[in-house]
C-alpha cells in the first residue's frame, strides 16, 4: 500500500522502481490505469494504489516512422521505426506505451491480441512504460 | 445529459469566405483572416455594413508556439476593425473552429447578440516540420501517451490497426479516400493540393523525364501509393498521401438571429443542429473502431435539428487522416459500423454519389489550417447549399448538409446541421 498522491509525477516514480501501478476505487471496485484522482465510473475519491501484473495484451498499434523529438534523440529514425501500442491488461484497463521486441520494419507482422508483459526503459531522461512480447 | 435541448431561438448564417489554403511564408495568421473577412463581406447578398457586428468568436488552436502570438482574438477584431467589441479565442484543438461556431450559436440563441462573426486562423508552416508535429502533439495526453511515442498520424494509425483487425478492411481501401478527396480539391480553387493524386503521379513523371531521370513506372494510381519512394509511410498502416497536409488559413462565417435574415440575404441557411461532446484519451475508451464524442455529438445535433442521417444530403467530415472519414461516416450514421471503409472505392461518396462527402476536397486536399478547419467545412456548407460551388457543385437539391470537426483524436467532437429553405 502506498500514500502516494494519484498524479503523474508518482506515476511515473514507480515506473523507475519498476513497477506498473494502478488506482482501485475503494467505493465502486474500479480500475484505473493511468491511475486517477476521482473515479470516472462512481466519481468516488477515495482511491487505493494496486500493483497490477504487468501481463496484458496488443489492442492497437503502429510502427511510425517520423517521431517527435524525444524519440528521434533516442535514434528512431525512418530507417530505424519504432511501435507504439496500446496493451490492455488483465486487470482490465488499456494504456500507452511503447512496443520493443517486436519488427517495427514489418509491422503487418505484429498481431493484435499478441500476450505482452510490461517493461521499463530509459527514454529522453526518464522511465517510461515499454512492453515486450512474452519469453522474448 | 445533452440531446433534448433546442435553441432559445433561430440561427442563421448569411455570408461565408475563406482564404486560400496553403504554405504562405509572407502572411501571418492575421493577414489571413483579412483574406477570409473580404471574401465573407463580398458573399453577402444585400451587402455588410460591419459596424452591425456585435462580437467575434474566432478558433485558434496555438498561435502561441506556431506564432509566438498569444491573445489572437483582439488582434484578429483589429485587423478587421471590429475593436471595441467582445472578441473571443476559442480553443479545443483541431475543433477550434467547430467550437466557435458553436460559441457564435449560442451568443445568438441566448439573445445576448443579434450579428456575430465567427471565425478561425492558423498559420502553421513557419515551424519546420519536426516543431509542428510536436506542437500537435501537446493535443494528445502529454502525461500518458507522449511517452509512449505516439504523434497524431500514430494515434490515428492505431485506431486504423484496430478497425483493420475487427472488420478487415486494407490499406488500399484508404488510399481510396485520398483519391476521392483529392478529386474534390482538384476543382477548389482555395485547395492546398489542387489536383488528382493522377495528375500529381503525371507531374512527377514528367519532372523526372526533363530532369533525365529515370521514369517511375507505375501503371496507374495504385502503383504511385503503393510506392514507399512516393507515398512513404508516416505511421504504419498510414502512408503521407493518408495525412491531410500542414497549412496556413483563416475562414469565417456571418451568423445572425434568423429573424433578421432578411437584412443580409434572401437565401440565408438556417443552423437547426448542433452538439459538442469530449472523451478521454484513447486507451481509456471501450471502442477504437469510433469516436464516442463524434457520436454523442451527432446525437445531439440530430436531436436538436430533427433530422436523421438519411436526411443529410452531404457533409463535411474531420478527415485529419483517411481513416478518420471512415470513422466519421459511421459514427454520424451515415454507414454502419464496419462498413464505412468501401464507401469511397464504391463510388458512394463522391460528388455524384448518393452521400457526397468532402466535396471541398476535405482537410486531406483542401488543406487543414487546424484552428480554421472548423469554420471552412462551414463555407464550403454555405457554397453547395447555395448552389455556389460551381464545377464541384452536387447535383440535385442539395438542401440539409452537416458539418464534422473533431480535436486531438476525438477528445473534442463537434456536429453542425445546415438547412436551406428557401
Amino acid at each position: 500500500m502506498s500514500d502516494r498522491p494519484f498524479t503523474a509525477a508518482a506515476f511515473d516514480q514507480f515506473l523507475s522502481e519498476g513497477k506498473l501501478m494502478a488506482s482501485r476505487c475503494t467505493s465502486c471496485g474500479a480500475v484505473h490505469l493511468p491511475p486517477r484522482a476521482i473515479c470516472p465510473t462512481c466519481f468516488g475519491e477515495t482511491l487505493t494504489w494496486i500493483e497490477t501484473t504487468g501481463r496484458g495484451a496488443l489492442a492497437a498499434y503502429t510502427a511510425i516512422a517520423i517521431g517527435p523529438a524525444a524519440m528521434q534523440a533516442a535514434g528512431y529514425t525512418r530507417e530505424n521505426p519504432y511501435v507504439s501500442g496500446l496493451v490492455t491488461l488483465e486487470e482490465g484497463p488499456t494504456i500507452s506505451a511503447l512496443i520493443l521486441g517486436v519488427d517495427a520494419r514489418h509491422p503487418e507482422s505484429i498481431r493484435i491480441g499478441q500476450p505482452l508483459v510490461a517493461g521499463y526503459e530509459p527514454i529522453g531522461g526518464r522511465t517510461v512504460l515499454a512492453f515486450r512480447p512474452v519469453g522474448t | 445529459m445533452p440531446g433534448t435541448h433546442r435553441l432559445a431561438r433561430g440561427v442563421a448564417v448569411v455570408g461565408a469566405g475563406m482564404s486560400a489554403f496553403g504554405a504562405f511564408a509572407q502572411k501571418s495568421s492575421r493577414d489571413l483572416f483579412v483574406e477570409a473577412f473580404k471574401e465573407l463581406r463580398v458573399s453577402i447578398d444585400k451587402g455588410l455594413d460591419p459596424g452591425v457586428i456585435e462580437s467575434l468568436f474566432v478558433g485558434n488552436f496555438s498561435s502561441e508556439l506556431f506564432e509566438h502570438q498569444g491573445h489572437t482574438a483582439p488582434h484578429l477584431a483589429d485587423a478587421i476593425g471590429l475593436t471595441p467589441r467582445a472578441a473571443t479565442r476559442v480553443e479545443d484543438a483541431c475543433a477550434s473552429g467547430g467550437v466557435a461556431l458553436r460559441q457564435g450559436v449560442m451568443a445568438i440563441a441566448s439573445g445576448l447578440a443579434d450579428v456575430v462573426l465567427v471565425g478561425g486562423a492558423e498559420r502553421m508552416t513557419r515551424l519546420p516540420t519536426a516543431e509542428v508535429t510536436d506542437t500537435l502533439a501537446t493535443a494528445g495526453d502529454t502525461l500518458f501517451e507522449t511517452p509512449a511515442g505516439f504523434t497524431f498520424p500514430g494515434f490515428y494509425a492505431a485506431m486504423a490497426t484496430a478497425y483493420m483487425h475487427q472488420y478487415g478492411m486494407k490499406p488500399e481501401h484508404l488510399m481510396h479516400v485520398a483519391i476521392k478527396n483529392h478529386n474534390n480539391g482538384a476543382v477548389n480553387p482555395k485547395a492546398q493540393f489542387g489536383q488528382t493524386i493522377a495528375d500529381w503521379m503525371q507531374g512527377r513523371i514528367e519532372s523526372a523525364r526533363k530532369k533525365g531521370k529515370p521514369v517511375p513506372a507505375w501503371g496507374d494510381v495504385m502503383d504511385f501509393l503503393h510506392d514507399e519512394a512516393a507515398n512513404p509511410s508516416i505511421a504504419w498502416p498510414l502512408r503521407l498521401f493518408d495525412c491531410s497536409p500542414i497549412t496556413d488559413g483563416a475562414a469565417c462565417l456571418l451568423l445572425v438571429a434568423a429573424e433578421r435574415a432578411g437584412e443580409f440575404t434572401d437565401h440565408p441557411l438556417h443552423l437547426i443542429g448542433s452538439g459538442q461532446a469530449s472523451d478521454a484519451p484513447l486507451h481509456d475508451r471501450a471502442s477504437l473502431t469510433g469516436l464516442r464524442a463524434a457520436q454523442a455529438a451527432a446525437h445531439e445535433a440530430y436531436g436538436m435539428a430533427g433530422v436523421g442521417p438519411a436526411d443529410v444530403r452531404i457533409a463535411e467530415v474531420h478527415d485529419c487522416f483517411t481513416i478518420a472519414e471512415v470513422i466519421a461516416t459511421e459514427d454520424l450514421g451515415f454507414f454502419a459500423p464496419g462498413t464505412g471503409f468501401g464507401m469511397a472505392e464504391d463510388g458512394v461518396t463522391a460528388r455524384d454519389g448518393a452521400k457526397p462527402i468532402n466535396t471541398s476536397g476535405g482537410l486531406k486536399s483542401k488543406g487543414h489550417p487546424v484552428g480554421a478547419s472548423g469554420v471552412a467545412q462551414g463555407v464550403e456548407v454555405w457554397k453547395q447549399l447555395r448552389g455556389e460551388a460551381g464545377a464541384r457543385q452536387v447535383p440535385g437539391d442539395v438542401s440539409l448538409a452537416l458539418t464534422h470537426n473533431v480535436g486531438g483524436t476525438g477528445n473534442t467532437a463537434v456536429v453542425h446541421i445546415f438547412e436551406r429553405r428557401n
